[in-house]
Parts: C-alpha cells; sequence; structure tokens
C-alpha cells in the first residue's frame, strides 16, 4: 500500500485512529482523568468531521473490494457529522451516568466502530466487504442498547435487536450465497454484468432484500423498531433511525441501481408495495404513541417509506434526492431526538403528556422541537419540506403519480401526529408542566448544530445542487 | 433590493425584531402597528407605482425580477405583479394593519400572537408576488401553518379540533395540490422545452389534453378547498368560529382569497384544455355552495357561524365566476375578492368588538346593542347593508358584475344556474337583515348591557381603515375595473 492508497481511505483509518487514540487514554488515564474522555472524543470526531470537507481522489483498492468516490465520501462525511451532533446531544447523559461506572470511553469506541462499520458498508466492492461492514456496523449497536443494564427494558431491547439482526443478516447471506451460485462472483461490478432475470436471481434478490429491510425496518420487517428504540437509551435510539438507517438506505439504492438492475421490473414492483405498507403502517401506529420514543420509531419507519419514493427513479435525480433527504432527515431526526434526550436526562420523563404546558417553561426547546417536528412533517421553509417534495419529484418523473398520491397522503396523517406534539408543547397548559432548566454546554451545541441543519439545508440550495453533481459517481 | 421583495423581506424582519426586542404587551404591538404601517404605505406606494409603470411597460406582469434558486430543478425565485395581485397586496396590507389594530388588548403571550401573525403574512405576500410554481408553493404553505398555532392557542370555544382540522385540511388539500404541480412540472416540456416551474414559460406550451384532464381537478381541488369549495368548506365555520378576531379576519379576508387567486392563475391558466372540461362539474359544486352557504348561514344561532357560512357562500359565488370564463365575470370574481375580503374582516372585528363586551356571540341573547353602542351599531348597519349589495358599496359592484358576466353565456344550463346563483341574493338579505335587526335594534335584551364600555380609538381606527375602501371601490368601481380588465386580457386569452 502507497500513500495514496492510504489517503483514498482516509475517513476509515481517521475513524480507526480514533479508536486506538481512545484505547491508549483508557490504559494510561487514571481515574481522575476519567472524566476527560469525553471532551477528547468529541474533539477527536470533530477534527475527523471538519477534515472530512476536504476533497478527496474517487478510486478502488484491494482488487475492487473497496470503493469510494465523491458522493460516497460526502455521504460519510455527513455521517460524521450526525454522530459528531449525536455524541455532544449525549455528552452530559455519559457524564452523569456512565463516567461514575468507568465506561464512557467504552461507549465512544462501540459507536466509533460501528459506524467504521457503516464506512465499509458503504464502501463495499464487492459482497464479502459488505456483509463484514453490516456485521461490524450491528454487533457494537447491539451492546449500546443494552448499555443500561440495570433496566429490564434495555436488556429485553438488546435481545430483540441481535436476535432480528441475526435474523437479518442469516438472510441477507443466504441471498448472497444465491447471487454467488447464479453469476459465480461476488463483485458487484463483474455480477451487474451477468445477472439476468432467472427465478433464481430473483429468490436471491428477495432474501437479500428482506435482510436489508431489518436494518432499514421497512415494513413488514419492522416489528423490533418500537420495542428496541424505547428499551435502548434516547441517543442510541437516534443512533438506530438516523445513523444505521441512513446507511443502509443508501447501500441498497447502489445494489439497486448497479448489481440489481437487469431485475429492475422485479425489484420496482416489490418496492412500489413495501413504500405503501411502510408508510401506512408507521404513521399509522405513530397515532396510537404515547412514549415519545416509540412516537420517534414509528414516525422513523415512515419516513423510511418515503426515502423509498428516490428509488423509483433508477437516475441520478433518485440518487440525488434519497442522499439529500436522508442528511435532511438526520439533522431533523437529530433535533427531536436530542429534545427528547434534554428533557428525559432534567427530569425523566417522556411521554407526550409531559410536555403539556412546555412552552411556558422552556420557549426555546420546545420551538426546536416544533421545527424539528414540521421539518419532518415537510413544512417549509425546512428543510424537510425539500426534502420529501424532491423525493416526490423522483417518483412522478417516472409517472408513479398515484404513488405520489399516496404518500403525500400519508404525509398529511403524519402531520397529524406531529401536530399532536405541538399541541401538548404549545396548546395545553397544565400544573405538572416540567419546570425550566438549563441544558449544559455539549447538549446546546449538539441542538444548536441540529436546528442550522434544519434552517439552512433547504433554503441554501447550492447543497442540493452539489450532491446531484456528484451523483452520477457510481452510475454508468 | 427590490420593490416586491420587500413585501417578504419587511415582515421577516418586524418578526426578528419582535423575537428579539419585544418584551411585553406595549413593545410587541408597537412594533407590529409601525411594521404593519410601513407595509401599508408600500402597499399605496405600490399601487401607484404600478399605474406609472404599467403607462410604459405592456408586459403580462412588472416589476419582475428573475434569481435562480435550484438550479438542477430549474426552480426560479422569480417575482412579478400585476394589477390582481397589486390589489390583493393592497387588501392584504389593510386587513393586516386592522387586524393588528384590532388585537390591541392580545393578553395571553403577546409577543408570540404578532410573530405567529406576520409570519403567516409574510407567506401570502410572496403568494401573491410569485410567478414560479414551486417558490408560490411554498409561500402558500408558510402562509397556513400558522394558522395551528393562532387558533390553537388563542381561540375559543373547541379550539384545539377547529385547529387541527382546518391545519389538516388545508395541508392536506395542499399535498393533493403538490401532485396537481408536479404533474404540470412533468409536462412542461410537452413541446420540447426544458422542464420549468415558471408560469408564463409553462403558459406558452401545449400540455397534452389527458393529461390536462388528470392534473386539473387536483390542482383545482388543492386550491380550491381554501376558497371553501363544496363539499370541501367545513373547515371554515368551526375554525372561523374559534380563531380570535384578528386571526378570522385575516384567514376570511385574506387567507381564502388564496384559493380563487391560485385557481385563476395556475389551474385555469396552466391547464386551460382541463378547465373546459371539467367546468360543468365545478360549476354545479360551487352554485350549490353559493346556495348551501347562504340557507346554512340563516339557520345559524352564532354570530361567528353567520359569518363564516356567508363567507362560504360568497366564496363560492367567487368560484362560480371564475368559471364562467369571460371578461366581466371575472373582473366580478375580483372584485368580489376585494370586498368580500373587506367586508368579512369587519364584520368579524365588530363581532369580536360585540363578544368583548357581552361575552356571548348567541343572536338571541343580544338585543337594542345600537343604543349603548351607536358607533359599533352605525358600523355594523353599514357592513351588513354593504355585505347584501346595497348600491354605493363595493358589494353591489362586485356582484352585479359576476352576474352580468355570467347570464352573457348563451347556453342553457349556465342560464339556469345564474339565475338559481342570483336568487342566493335574496337569502343574503334575510339572514343580514334579521341579524343586523335582532343584534342591533329593538329593545335591549340584558340590562347588564347597559354600561357597555364605547368603541375605543384603536377600534375606531381599524373599522375606518377597511371601510374607506369599501365606499371607494363603490363609488368609484369604473378604475378599477379597467385595471383588472387589462390584466385578465391575457389569461382570458389561453381559454378561447
Amino acid at each position: 500500500m502507497n500513500l495514496e492508497s492510504f489517503l483514498l481511505m482516509r475517513s476509515e483509518i481517521g475513524l480507526l485512529a480514533i479508536l486506538l487514540l481512545l484505547v491508549i487514554f483508557e490504559i494510561f488515564s487514571n481515574k481522575k482523568q476519567k472524566a476527560a474522555v469525553i471532551p477528547f472524543a468529541l474533539i477527536l470526531l470533530a477534527i475527523n468531521t471538519v477534515l472530512g470537507f476536504l476533497p478527496l481522489a474517487s478510486g478502488e483498492l484491494f482488487g475492487g473490494s473497496f470503493k469510494t468516490n465523491a458522493l460516497l465520501y460526502f455521504f460519510k462525511t455527513t455521517l460524521s457529522l450526525g454522530v459528531l451532533i449525536l455524541l455532544l446531544q449525549s455528552a452530559d447523559w455519559l457524564k452523569e451516568k456512565v463516567v461514575d461506572e468507568n465506561k464512557a470511553s467504552e461507549f465512544f469506541m462501540l459507536i466509533i466502530s460501528s459506524l467504521l462499520g457503516t464506512y465499509f458498508m458503504i464502501s463495499a466492492g464487492d459482497f464479502l466487504m459488505f456483509y463484514i461492514g453490516l456485521e461490524l456496523a450491528t454487533l457494537p449497536v447491539a451492546a449500546l442498547v443494552a448499555y443500561d443494564t440495570y433496566k429490564r427494558i434495555s436488556a429485553e431491547g438488546a435481545v430483540k435487536y441481535i436476535l432480528s439482526s441475526a435474523l437479518a443478516s442469516g438472510a441477507a447471506l443466504f441471498g448472497i450465497s444465491l447471487l454467488y451460485a447464479t453469476t459465480g462472483t461476488i463483485y458487484f461490478d463483474a455480477m451487474a454484468e451477468v445477472l439476468t432475470s432467472s427465478n433464481l436471481s430473483i429468490l436471491a434478490f428477495v432474501f437479500f432484500f428482506a435482510g436489508l429491510a431489518f436494518k432499514i425496518s421497512l415494513a413488514p420487517f419492522h416489528f423490533w423498531t418500537a420495542d428496541v428504540y424505547e428499551g435502548a437509551p434516547i441517543n442510541v435510539a437516534s443512533y438506530l433511525s438516523v445513523i444505521s438507517k441512513g446507511a443502509a438506505v443508501l447501500i441498497l439504492m447502489i445494489l439497486l441501481f448497479t448489481v440489481f438492475k437487469p431485475l429492475m421490473p422485479v425489484w420496482h414492483k416489490i418496492i412500489y408495495i413495501v413504500i405503501i405498507a411502510t408508510m401506512f403502517i408507521g404513521n399509522l401506529f405513530a397515532i396510537r404513541q404515547q412514549n415519545l420514543k416509540r412516537f420517534l420509531a414509528y414516525s422513523s419507519i415512515a419516513q423510511a417509506g418515503f426515502i423509498l419514493l428516490g428509488l423509483m427513479s433508477v437516475d441520478q435525480l433518485g440518487t440525488a434526492t434519497i442522499v439529500y433527504f436522508v442528511a435532511v432527515y438526520i439533522f431533523s431526526n437529530l433535533g427531536a431526538f436530542g429534545v427528547v434526550q434534554a428533557v428525559s436526562s432534567a427530569s425523566n420523563k417522556e411521554n407526550i403528556n409531559d410536555y403539556e404546558g412546555f412552552y411556558r417553561t422552556n420557549p426555546k426547546l420546545s420551538l426546536l422541537m416544533m421545527l424539528a417536528l414540521f421539518s419532518l412533517a415537510g413544512i417549509p421553509p425546512l428543510a424537510g419540506f425539500f426534502g420529501k417534495f424532491f423525493l416526490y419529484t423522483a417518483a412522478a418523473s417516472k409517472g408513479y403519480y398515484i404513488l405520489v398520491f399516496i404518500a403525500v397522503v400519508n404525509a398529511t396523517i403524519s402531520l397529524y401526529y406531529y401536530l399532536l406534539v405541538v399541541r401538548a408543547m404549545f396548546l395545553r397548559q397544565s400544573d405538572q408542566a416540567i419546570p425550566y432548566f438549563k441544558s449544559p454546554v455539549y447538549m446546546r451545541l449538539g441542538l444548536i448544530l441540529a436546528a442550522i441543519g434544519i434552517l439552512v439545508a433547504g433554503v441554501y440550495s447550492p447543497i442540493y445542487d452539489y450532491i446531484f453533481s456528484i451523483s452520477n459517481t457510481f452510475l454508468n | 433590493m427590490d420593490i416586491l421583495s420587500l413585501f417578504v423581506v419587511v415582515p421577516i424582519l418586524i418578526v426578528l425584531a419582535l423575537t428579539f426586542f419585544a418584551k411585553d404587551l406595549k413593545q410587541a404591538r408597537l412594533i407590529s402597528v409601525v411594521g404593519m404601517g410601513i407595509q401599508f404605505a408600500m402597499s399605496i406606494n405600490l399601487i401607484f407605482a404600478y399605474l406609472k409603470e404599467r403607462a410604459v411597460n405592456t408586459g403580462i406582469m412588472v416589476f419582475t425580477r428573475d434569481v435562480v434558486w435550484y438550479e438542477t430543478f430549474n426552480i426560479h425565485y422569480s417575482i412579478g405583479v400585476d394589477a390582481i395581485s397589486v390589489v390583493m397586496i393592497a387588501l392584504t396590507a389593510v386587513v393586516l394593519l386592522a387586524g393588528v389594530f384590532i388585537s390591541w388588548k392580545i393578553d395571553d403571550l403577546p409577543k408570540e400572537f404578532f410573530i405567529s401573525l406576520i409570519a403567516l403574512s409574510s407567506g401570502v405576500f410572496g403568494f401573491f408576488i410569485s410567478t414560479d410554481l414551486f417558490t408560490m408553493f411554498v409561500f402558500y404553505e408558510i402562509a397556513v401553518i400558522p394558522m395551528y398555532l393562532l387558533i390553537g392557542i388563542w381561540g375559543s370555544g373547541p379550539k384545539e379540533h377547529s385547529a387541527m382540522k382546518l391545519t389538516l385540511m388545508l395541508m392536506g388539500a395542499s399535498a393533493v395540490l403538490s401532485v396537481g404541480i408536479l404533474g404540470i412540472y412533468f409536462n412542461s416540456n410537452a413541446d420540447g422545452g426544458a422542464l420549468t416551474f415558471n408560469i408564463f414559460e409553462i403558459a406558452q406550451v401545449n400540455i397534452p389534453e389527458a393529461a390536462q384532464n388528470i392534473f386539473f381537478p387536483l390542482t383545482f381541488i388543492g386550491f380550491a378547498v381554501i376558497g371553501a369549495l363544496f363539499p370541501f368548506h367545513t373547515w371554515s365555520p368551526s375554525g372561523h368560529a374559534s380563531a380570535p378576531t384578528a386571526v378570522s379576519m385575516l384567514h376570511a379576508g385574506v387567507l381564502m382569497k388564496l384559493g380563487g387567486y391560485g385557481v385563476f392563475r395556475i389551474a385555469m391558466y396552466l391547464l386551460p384544455v382541463g378547465a373546459l372540461n371539467w367546468s360543468d362539474f365545478f360549476l354545479v359544486l360551487s352554485a350549490f355552495g353559493v346556495i348551501y352557504g347562504a340557507f346554512a348561514a340563516i339557520m345559524q344561532k352564532d354570530l361567528k357561524y353567520v359569518n363564516a357560512y356567508a363567507s362560504v357562500s360568497h366564496l363560492s359565488l367567487v368560484l362560480f365566476a371564475l368559471l364562467m370564463f369571460n371578461k366581466t365575470a371575472w373582473t366580478g370574481a375580483i372584485i368580489q375578492s376585494l370586498s368580500h375580503g373587506l367586508l368579512t374582516a369587519m364584520f368579524f372585528a365588530l363581532i369580536g368588538m360585540v363578544y368583548g363586551r357581552t361575552h356571548t356571540r348567541e343572536i338571541s341573547k343580544l338585543g337594542g346593542i345600537m343604543k349603548i353602542l351607536p358607533f359599533i351599531g352605525a358600523i355594523y348597519v353599514i357592513t351588513g347593508l354593504a355585505y347584501l349589495g346595497l348600491p354605493g358599496f363595493s358589494g353591489f359592484v362586485a356582484e352585479m358584475t359576476i352576474f352580468v358576466g355570467a347570464f352573457q353565456h348563451p347556453d342553457l344550463f349556465r342560464r339556469i344556474l345564474t339565475i338559481v346563483v342570483v336568487s342566493s341574493i335574496v337569502v343574503t338579505s334575510v339572514y343580514i337583515l334579521r341579524m343586523v335587526g335582532k343584534i342591533m335594534m329593538g329593545p335591549l335584551s340584558n340590562e347588564e348591557y347597559k354600561d357597555l364600555p364605547k368603541a375605543t380609538w384603536f377600534e375606531k381606527t381599524g373599522l375606518i381603515l377597511l371601510l374607506i375602501p369599501v365606499v371607494m371601490i363603490g363609488v368609484l368601481p369604473l378604475g378599477l375595473s379597467e385595471m383588472l380588465k387589462e390584466s385578465i386580457q391575457p389569461f382570458l386569452e389561453r381559454l378561447l
């Protein structure tokens, strides 16, 4: 390996360096210094994120197992920014609950290994690398879900997560082996050339898709989502709903647009039905939720349905809209989860009813929550509106107007339950309102970053235009 | 900064000023009054600037400006006005200023109230100046969503329910509209050009008839829901009844006009063949709305409900006139929008004043108010008479023009519908005269009402601001209708 190939893996090597530095820190720090791990890890990750804005060449490594290009690189940087915001938001939780138990650096190591896994997964050039990345992204999260070891519900969530993701990985692996059987190769490029629409390859696709659908929590593979989110610490639920899901959507899109392109007539039908089912199930179940974590779980299921709309147009437009929406969605969801986290650590309350009268005691937090929810619902001028409208555009560009119509109906349903939270915060008054509290510095920084993303990513058009310009890098 | 963009920028600046500088009610309303006063002065200035520019500029739109926004989708921030948008902007500015005066004593969360009200206005102004479908749609949604908070927090009665119903129905309609807009967008290259959202570029394209037949109803309904098209009007009575006074004024006075304006500017202009094919169907619906609204208004016990159903009736008349496709009827439709905007705002303001003093809106409990509150009573009677179409006020000019235009159609179907719709005038007189007679004249219904406080200076200012244009339109309609006719011409040509 020469310097150039090292540079191509810059994002991955950066994360690896952070991991090693954390290990070294863990070994050489005494008990008093342990608390410093939080700023230390945050600064390292911030540096890594900022470096991500430097341009990077496209290329392949290891005989085509590892690929990188401008789009993947942009996506990795976005994920890294998302994780940074997420860790900022959880810093105080860590300080409070975990540093005393000496587990703060573990948390960082687990989350960064999982992020590293998603990097490898989306950069994969063959199914072996893909599978390793997938597992590396999944396993640490199972440990994270069970992080509140003393809580029964947390352990339950972790078991559900590990079992269902093992099943999902198994299904995906079975699909991959069938693909190998039909084509005789595991490399994406070579497979794209020889794959034809046969019964076996369709069967292989179905298994493979089921595996990934678990990760994205598409209906009918969504059952684990709400329980796991409810059991997991809030920041881990947040990680699952934005980072894991975003990365899985991206790799699904890349594979569908390249490897599985010969099967397009088949997967178009499957995706069409899955979109409708996912949106309706996510939205209708979200209406009935009281716990905000479960609420956001179902809302994120519904959002996944919206994201898939971009898959219907197999071209640059679809790619760009999906990547843009995922980026926007990361900010919006982190805004919402951030507020839930802040409230939960200040007052231990997680139900929608508890938020009654919240505006009168904590105006800034409730404003941010409203912005985040409106962005998820797709209200202009917030970023989510542009994300959703462009996804509709992508689907409509291929003439799927009926699907778009169903999607806009669902957007209206989703507005209803997002407004339920707004109603509790703004319209209701309560004697037991959550009293005023001041969020700590890290939390505020994390929330402000999310708010900036929500407000700017839509109105400031060069972001989308840039994504569009790099979206053709993997399509040929 | 050009003369039009200021209409969007000034409200945003006021919102920022309110957010950071307003500490209490006094400061909040001072900032709002000054800001809306500037806005009002700008709109008067715009009318004169427009007349001056029109003399030398023969384009459909004047003061145009075009900035690329989203390059990949060919989305532009493109703006421009013709006579129709100018008068709508002036209407908005008047109603807003009056609304701020009427809300002088709002006590709960005053700062937030004015912020939501003014944020909403930036959406309305933006909607009226846009000539790009996407930008217009963005502004439209910005104008709708603050309603939820305005009704939900400061409203009365079953406010949470009404606010939710209104928001969901309007946002649902705008969701349907977005499908229509996408349909138009992806057909805008039918003649081989590039895809575009620009209204006047799309108007050069002959969109295939099959596509027009599908997307016209989506676009029409998308806009007409906010214009209270039967049977999608149900959000309007409950929403208006629950909303605080200034919000009812703004909503019935201005926001509902977005519907007619959108139908005129987008649905009919861009999809003319679809409009012709579907016109009979929607004509029946809107004619039914006119009659239904009028009869429903007779049956109401609550003053706000009377006015809300009257609005359904009068705004269905706007849609009815628009579907008649001739110059006179269209001029009438626009004058009716203006006239109704002013009059309904006055009505809601007056009802708010009566309610604020007597704490009831039930017609049966009120009576003889005129003796106690001469100013409010007198204006109430004038508004009522103007509303039912007494010559000398704007209502007469508007309805007369519509009916003359509508009757010009030679075919029997339209003539019969017109005759049916004309009969609503009688029904209107019934409910207006009964209402005014019962609550203003006659013996005092309740001894406690003897000491009701007289109208304050800010209430008078608000009412007079609205009354002046009503009389002006009524007495001197010719200048206005000439100005409108000129701007209607290019839109009408698309349909013939």
